[in-house]
C-alpha cells in the first residue's frame, strides 16, 4: 500500500491525475465529528481518482446518537454508495456501520480506537525521509489515552519493525500499554533520547477540565516539545504532528514551524496520496465492479 | 389444571435435606406428600418417569430485571414469567430500578400479586434503598418491608456515598433486612464500558479499573462490621473482591455475595469486535478472575448464583460500544451454564443445584428452593448432558440480548412445575 501511495505521490506531484480508476464510483464521506483536514483529504483523493464525491455533514448532538448512525447507514446503502468514509466520536461505530452496509467501510477515524489512514500516512511520511521504517525508534507523545491516532501507529509501526516508545504523564498513558508492544515513559529527556522520530498529539482542552491534567503550561512545561527537550533526540530526527496543533500546548512554534526538522506540512501531501492508495485499492473488492 | 403426580426413576436432590438419590416424589393438591426410593402407584396419579433426568427444586434467582413497570418494551412479567419457567426458575427476586422505582409500598404489594397472577413465578420484590433508586433520600424502608420487601438494594445503581450505606445497613438492621449491592465504586466506574487493560486499551473503550469493585467491597464491608448490618454483594467478579469477602466471613461479618453466569463462564475477549450483548455491569473480566469466580463457587465464598437478568431490546444494543446499554439476559441459560461448572469438574451436581436453590433462597428468607414434605411443589426436571445451543433472539423471553450467543450447552429442562402445576415443558 506504502509503495501504491508513493506512485500517487509522484502522479499529484506531477499534476495530472487518473480520473478513470474511480469513474462511476460514488464516494460518500460520512463525518460525524467535525474534521476540515481528513475530510478535504479524502475528498481530494477521491476527485484526482474520479470518483462523485459527497459530503454529509451529520450531527451527534442529537440525543440517539446510534439511531443516527444507523439510519443513516440505512439510507446509504438504499442510495448504493460504493467507498464510505466515516468519522465517529465514538470507539467501533464503524465496525458497527460495516455490518449494515455494502459499501467498503473506511475508517476515518473512530472515538479513542484508531485512525488507520493516519498511521499509513505517518509510516509514508517516515519513509520517505529516512528510506525505511525498520529499526527506526519512535516516540509517541502526549495524550495517548485519548489518541487514535497513537493506536493506529503503535500497531502500524510496531509490524513494520519499528521500536515505539510512548511519552506522557501517567493520567495519559492507556493501561497496560505496554502489552502492545511499546516502552513506556514518563520524562521526556529520558524517553526522546536518541530517537529518529518525534510524534507529537493533539492535547484537548477537556482533558485539563476532566483533571487528568492541572493546566496547559504543566502539560507545556513538561511534556511540551521545545528545541531544549528536542536536543536529546538524534540530531536529524524529525517532528510530526496529525494536527489541528495547539501551539504552546503540546508543541512551541520554534520547533512546528523549523523546515529543518518538522515534517508536519508534508505529511498532509502524503495524506492525499496515501487516501488514493486506500481508495484504489477497497474499489478492486471482487464482486464490485459490476455496480 | 392440577394433578397428582409421581416423578418416578429420577435422580432427586435436594441441598437442603442433603438429598441426592434415586427415587420418586408424590405431589398430591399442589402438596410434595411424600419422598423416596420407592412409593408405589396410587390410584389417580399421573407417573412422570424420565430416565437420566435430575428432578430438583424450582429454582431460585435472587437478580432480575423483570422490565415492568416502566420498561415493557424489553419485557414484562409475563415474558420473564416465561423465560423463567423454561429456564426452571420457580421464584425470582425482582430488582426494584424500575420505573417508576419499587419505593412504595403499594408496589411492592402490586409485584406480589402480579406474580401470583403469572400462576408460574413467585416475586420475591425487593425495596429501593433511596427514592428513585436515585441515592439521595431513603426511601420508607419499614413500610416497604411491611408490605413484604425482602431485602433492599438502589439494583444496577451502587450506593455511593458512605454515609448513605452505612445508615442503610444501620437502620435496615432494625427491621432484620439486608442491603444488596451493586459493587462498583461510582466514581471509577461513570463513563467506563470495559475493564481497564490491554483490550480496553487496544479497543479505544473507556476503561472502569477491576479494583472499582474492590474498592467498595472492602469499604461496605468494614460498614457492615461498624453498624452489625447485613450487607450482601451482587454479581461478585474479581478475585481481590472475593478475598476480601472471604476473609470477612472467616472474621463473621455478616456479609454474603453471589455472582451471574457471564462471570465465570465469559471473560473480557467476549466484547472482541465491539460485541455489544457482551457489554455487561460490571463489565467481563480477565480469565483470572474468571476463575477466581469458579473458585470461589468450589470454595463456599459465594452463596449463590443469580442470572442477573437484564433484558434489553435491539436498539438498546444497536449501538457503538460505548453508548450500547449494559446488560445480558440470563434466565432461560441460568441453568445450563451452571451445569458447564458441573461437566467441567469444578462444582457437584449438588453444589450446583444448592447455589441455584436453597442457598439464594435462604438469603431471601424464602421457604422456597426445597423438595421437602408438605411445602409447595415448585420443581425443576432437567437432563443434565442433553446437548443444546444458544441462539440469540430465540430464546424465550422478549429479550434477545444474551451474551452466551452460540455457546454450546449440556443441560436442558425438560419441564417446571409451579405447586404442583406444570408451567414448562
Amino acid at each position: 500500500m506504502l509503495d501504491l501511495a508513493e506512485s500517487y505521490v509522484l502522479l499529484n506531484r506531477s499534476g495530472k491525475t487518473q480520473r478513470d480508476l474511480l469513474r462511476g464510483r460514488t464516494l460518500i464521506n460520512l463525518f460525524f465529528e467535525d474534521s476540515t483536514r481528513t475530510r478535504t483529504s479524502f475528498e481530494l483523493a477521491g476527485k484526482r481518482l474520479g470518483a462523485d464525491v459527497l459530503n454529509m455533514s451529520v450531527s451527534t448532538s442529537s440525543v440517539n446518537k446510534g439511531e443516527t448512525l444507523l439510519d443513516t447507514a440505512a439510507t446509504l446503502n438504499a442510495m448504493h454508495c460504493d467507498l464510505l468514509v466515516v468519522r465517529h466520536d465514538q470507539s467501533g461505530a464503524p465496525n458497527l456501520l460495516a455490518q449494515k452496509v455494502d459499501a467498503a467501510v473506511i475508517n476515518a477515524g473512530d472515538g479513542t480506537h484508531e485512525h488507520p489512514t493516519q498511521a499509513l500516512l505517518d509510516a509514508l511520511t517516515i519513509r520517505r525521509r529516512k528510506g525505511r521504517l525498520e529499526g527506526l525508534t519512535v516516540a509517541i507523545c502526549g495524550d495517548v489515552l485519548h489518541s487514535r491516532v497513537a493506536r493506529s501507529n503503535i500497531f502500524l509501526l510496531s509490524a513494520m519493525g519499528s521500536r515505539v516508545r510512548v511519552i506522557g504523564p501517567p493520567t495519559l498513558i492507556p493501561a497496560e500499554v505496554a502489552a502492545l508492544g511499546v516502552e513506556v515513559f514518563h520524562d521526556m529527556a529520558a524517553g526522546l533520547r536518541d530517537v529518529d522520530i518525534v510524534m507529537m498529539l493533539r492535547l484537548q482542552r477537556e482533558r485539563m477540565t476532566r483533571g487528568l491534567v492541572p493546566s496547559a503550561r504543566e502539560f507545556f512545561r513538561f511534556y511540551g516539545l521545545d528545541m531544549d527537550k528536542l536536543a536529546v533526540a538524534k540530531p536529524d530526527a524529525l517532528v510530526m504532528h496529525p494536527g489541528p496543533m495547539n501551539r504552546g500546548v503540546e508543541i512551541d512554534s520554534a520547533v512546528a514551524d523549523d523546515p529543518a526538522r518538522s515534517v508536519i506540512k508534508e505529511q498532509v501531501e502524503m495524506g492525499v496520496a496515501v487516501r488514493m492508495a486506500v481508495l484504489d485499492i477497497l474499489s478492486r473488492r471482487p464482486g464490485r465492479n459490476d455496480i | 389444571m392440577t394433578f397428582d403426580l409421581l416423578f418416578a426413576g429420577v435422580r432427586l436432590i435436594d441441598p437442603d435435606a442433603g438429598l441426592d438419590q434415586m427415587g420418586e416424589l408424590l405431589v398430591r393438591d399442589g402438596i410434595i406428600t411424600d419422598v423416596g426410593t420407592t412409593l408405589g402407584r396410587p390410584d389417580g396419579v399421573r407417573v412422570i418417569q424420565e430416565d437420566g433426568a435430575v428432578l430438583c427444586p424450582g429454582l431460585v434467582d435472587m437478580r432480575v430485571a423483570l422490565g415492568e413497570p416502566g420498561f415493557e418494551y424489553r419485557e414484562t412479567i409475563a415474558s420473564s414469567a416465561e423465560a423463567a419457567a423454561a429456564g426452571g426458575i420457580t421464584t425470582v427476586a425482582a430488582l426494584p430500578d424500575s420505573l417508576p422505582a419499587i419505593d412504595d409500598p403499594a408496589l411492592v404489594s402490586m409485584l406480589r400479586a402480579r406474580g401470583e397472577a403469572t400462576g408460574s413465578l413467585t416475586i420475591l420484590p425487593y425495596g429501593a434503598v433511596t427514592r428513585g433508586c436515585r441515592g439521595e433520600e431513603f426511601a420508607e424502608l419499614g413500610l416497604l418491608r411491611e408490605a413484604g420487601a425482602v431485602a433492599f438494594t438502589d439494583g444496577a445503581r451502587a450506593i455511593g456515598s458512605a454515609r448513605l450505606m452505612r445508615l442503610a445497613l444501620s437502620y435496615a438492621r432494625g427491621f432484620g433486612a439486608k442491603i444488596v449491592q451493586h459493587p462498583e465504586d461510582p466514581s471509577l466506574s461513570a463513563g467506563g464500558a470495559a475493564t481497564e487493560g490491554e483490550l480496553a486499551t487496544r479497543l479505544g473503550l473507556p476503561g472502569i479499573p477491576a479494583a472499582a469493585e474492590a474498592i467498595l467491597v472492602a469499604r461496605d464491608i468494614r460498614l457492615a462490621r461498624l453498624t452489625g448490618g447485613a450487607v450482601h454483594f451482587a454479581h461478585i467478579s474479581t478475585a481481590e473482591a472475593l478475598d476480601l469477602i472471604r476473609h470477612a466471613k472467616a472474621e463473621g461479618v455478616a456479609v454474603t455475595c453471589d455472582t451471574a453466569p457471564p462471570y465465570f463462564d465469559l471473560n473480557e475477549t467476549a466484547i472482541g469486535d465491539f460485541r455489544t450483548y457482551a457489554k455487561l455491569s460490571p463489565p467481563l473480566r480477565k480469565e483470572a478472575d474468571r476463575q477466581a469466580v469458579v473458585a470461589a463457587l468450589a470454595d463456599g465464598t459465594i452463596d449463590a448464583i443469580a442470572s442477573d437478568h437484564q433484558p434489553r431490546d435491539a436498539d438498546d444494543k444497536r449501538q457503538p460500544f460505548a453508548l450500547a446499554s449494559p446488560g445480558g439476559s440470563g434466565l432461560a441459560t441460568l441453568l445450563a451454564i451452571t451445569m458447564a461448572q458441573v461437566h467441567g469438574g469444578a462444582l457437584s451436581l449438588p453444589q450446583a443445584i444448592a447455589l441455584l436453590t436453597s442457598r439464594p433462597a435462604r438469603l431471601l428468607d424464602s421457604k422456597a428452593g426445597t423438595l421437602g414434605k408438605g411445602t409447595p411443589a415448585d420443581l425443576c426436571l432437567f437432563h443434565p448432558d442433553r446437548a443444546w445451543q444458544v441462539e440469540a433472539g430465540k430464546l424465550p423471553g422478549k429479550a434477545p440480548n444474551t451474551p452466551f450467543d452460540g455457546r454450546a450447552l449440556e443441560g436442558r429442562v425438560l419441564g417446571t412445575w409451579k405447586a404442583g402445576r406444570r408451567v414448562f415443558g
